[in-house]
């Protein structure tokens, strides 16, 4: 504007602060309105129980129904073995894709049933790995098994199938971008100096990928932990996969009683933060600095 | 392979070189083969929804005993495609837009400046794609039917626009980073002010970049299911929705029926990915890439 605005204008400017910051700030709006915001009023509503009473109640009640409490076992006896199997296949693969020239098709393909998402893979394994799908008769066949022997869609094993299916591809991705991060010519040296594979990769390259790996468990993890829509299709939504997430829905949705759905949400992030808390601070006691070999 | 992993360095020269080989090459086949296995079976699901959304009747036995696609008309009717696809594509072609307006300006600031409190902003930026979307779409859904939007098109409008609009930043930092701060100079020494430089100079330079980015966000928006489900209400569904509630409600409706919907939806995702991939690598529609497009 005017002699006066000039001065505290350029002050601003010279700490970054200008036209050009100013454009940040829509997005921050926007973000502080419905993702800071939604989490500061859920926390508040869920110390203010529908029926009133003490601020805790919802927690209370939480904690002591065996059929809420029991959610957060049921959740995480899903979310671990199959955030562990998804790692435990994607490094070796990754380990392999490496030294792959076209690597597109492959990604491509695994990209697939990201993009398709889950409600879809349920449709897909409802037919498939069902009492009269493919699968089952490939395996009757074979004749190791009888019809009626193995049930795949409908209990825990559903819920995993398709956790595996449309978490791998996700899991392999990261765990390849972190492996083709790591300098080739760190492998070399450790191969020039007499180091076999399976040493080059307990010393050289697991030390180096194990930033990446917990980072890689953590966000496989915390989206199998929060997985809805193929528990409710492929699982048993009453009983053995009634995951925490069909509680909060059910809550919300079905008895209407906000304060506890958002009590449910609050209890399903705190559970999460704190495994990715402790993945974190594991992967603090592993090697920790550049991956990249070039001179430092 | 179990032998060799547990060589210590001092160890490993002593074993006989022809066992690693055979010992490794095992590994390689084993490695493939699970690889193998995956791929197929994925196929198998694929393949298992196209055949049965063209069988005539398919109750025991490998194949369908014929062939239609009267599933697809019946599930066009049934199921109001018409309308469910109007919405959908009004959904997400809100989202990319709106994303795109908000999110490009603010990772050019993140790119080009540094300020106070910035790592507060990146942190900001990136826990909505972090924290996953049914722990904050819950919140979020009640805070929406407070306000009035839930169940309405702009409250799953706003709801998509969480996750996407940190998106577009993060995936746009690095690629304006890489562009040489000496043009906008040259720009601000001719008299253009912040926006004109923006239109007529950045705009252009960046739109590789923004079009991969909107390109990604309209992938993952027609095949967003939590946070549509949580604030959509009956006229703001989209496929993907809708999807879920048929399959839901299976034994309604022919099987068939829910599986030509099914198509219809694939269909709809896979055109729009086949364009994204041109664009983009494949692995960017998980990692948020260092490298802009390929």
């Amino acid at each position: 504007m005017t002699g006066h605005a000039l001065p505290l204008r350029s002050r601003l400017a010279a700490k970054g602060l200008d036209g050009v910051t100013l454009m940040a700030v829509p997005a921050a709006i926007f973000l502080i309105a419905l993702f800071i915001y939604p989490f500061g009023y859920g926390l508040w509503l869920s110390f203010k129980p529908k029926d009133g009473g003490w601020f805790l109640a919802n927690y209370v009640k939480f904690f002591s129904d065996p059929f809420l409490y029991d959610t957060i076992y049921t959740t995480l006896a899903l979310a671990f073995p199959v955030t562990i199997v998804n790692l435990l296949f994607a490094v070796p693969v990754a380990f392999r894709v490496r030294l792959m020239k076209h690597q597109r098709l492959l990604t491509t393909i695994l990209v697939l049933p990201i993009t398709l998402g889950t409600v879809l893979v349920a449709e897909g394994m409802l037919n498939y790995f069902g009492p009269q799908g493919w699968f089952i008769r490939t395996l009757v066949s074979t004749g190791l098994f009888s019809p009626g022997q193995i049930k795949l869609v409908n209990n825990y094993w559903g819920v995993f199938i398709s956790l595996v299916i449309t978490g791998f591809p996700f899991t392999f991705l990261l765990t390849l971008s972190y492996v083709s991060g790591i300098d080739p010519a760190l492998e070399q040296a450790a191969a020039t100096l007499g180091a076999r594979s399976a040493a080059r990769f307990r010393h050289i390259f697991l030390p180096l990928l194990m930033p990446g790996l917990a980072i890689t468990f953590c966000l496989s993890f915390v989206q199998a932990y929060s997985v809805l829509p193929s528990a409710v299709l492929l699982g048993a939504p009453a009983g053995p996969t009634r995951v925490i997430s069909i509680a909060a829905y059910q809550a919300a949705f079905e008895q209407y009683d906000r304060p506890m759905a958002s009590a449910i949400a609050m209890i399903m992030g705190f559970v999460q933060f704190a495994v990715v808390v402790a993945a974190l601070s594991l992967r603090n006691l592993f090697y920790r600095g550049p991956a990249a070999g070039a001179k430092g | 392979m179990s032998t060799a992993v547990l060589d210590t360095p001092s160890a490993a020269p002593a074993t006989p070189a022809t066992m690693r080989s055979v010992g490794s090459r095992l590994w390689i086949i084993a490695v493939w083969t699970t690889m193998i296995f995956f791929i197929v079976n994925l196929f198998g699901i694929i393949a298992a929804v196209v055949t049965s959304s063209f069988a005539t009747r398919w109750l025991r036995s490998w194949l369908p005993q014929g062939w239609t696609t009267k599933w697809y008309f019946s599930a066009w009717a049934e199921f109001q495609l018409t309308e469910v696809l109007v919405v959908t594509f009004q959904i997400v072609g809100a989202v990319v837009l709106l994303s795109g307006l908000i999110g490009v300006p603010a990772a050019y600031a993140l790119a080009r400046r540094e300020f106070p409190g910035k790592k507060a902003l990146m942190l900001l930026f990136l826990l909505p794609l972090l924290v996953p979307p049914v722990t904050f779409g819950i919140p979020l859904a009640t805070v929406l039917y407070q306000s009035g939007l839930g169940g309405t098109m702009w409250g799953v409008i706003l709801a998509n626009l969480v996750p996407t609009v940190p998106f577009v930043i993060l995936v746009m930092i690095p690629f304006i980073e890489q562009i040489d701060p000496r043009v906008e100079a040259a720009a601000r020494v001719f008299g253009a002010g912040t926006l004109r430089m923006f239109v007529h100079v950045l705009l252009p330079l960046l739109m590789p970049g923004i079009l991969a980015a909107l390109l990604l966000v309209l992938v993952r928006t027609i095949a967003m299911f939590e946070l549509t489900f949580l604030t959509a209400g009956p006229t703001s569904q989209t496929l993907v929705v809708a999807l879920y509630y048929a399959v839901f409600a299976a034994g309604v409706r022919a099987v068939q029926s829910i599986d030509a919907m099914a198509v219809v939806y694939m269909v709809t995702t896979l055109i729009w990915l086949v364009i994204a991939l041109r664009f983009v690598n494949p692995t960017q529609m998980v990692t948020r890439a260092k490298r802009p497009s390929h």
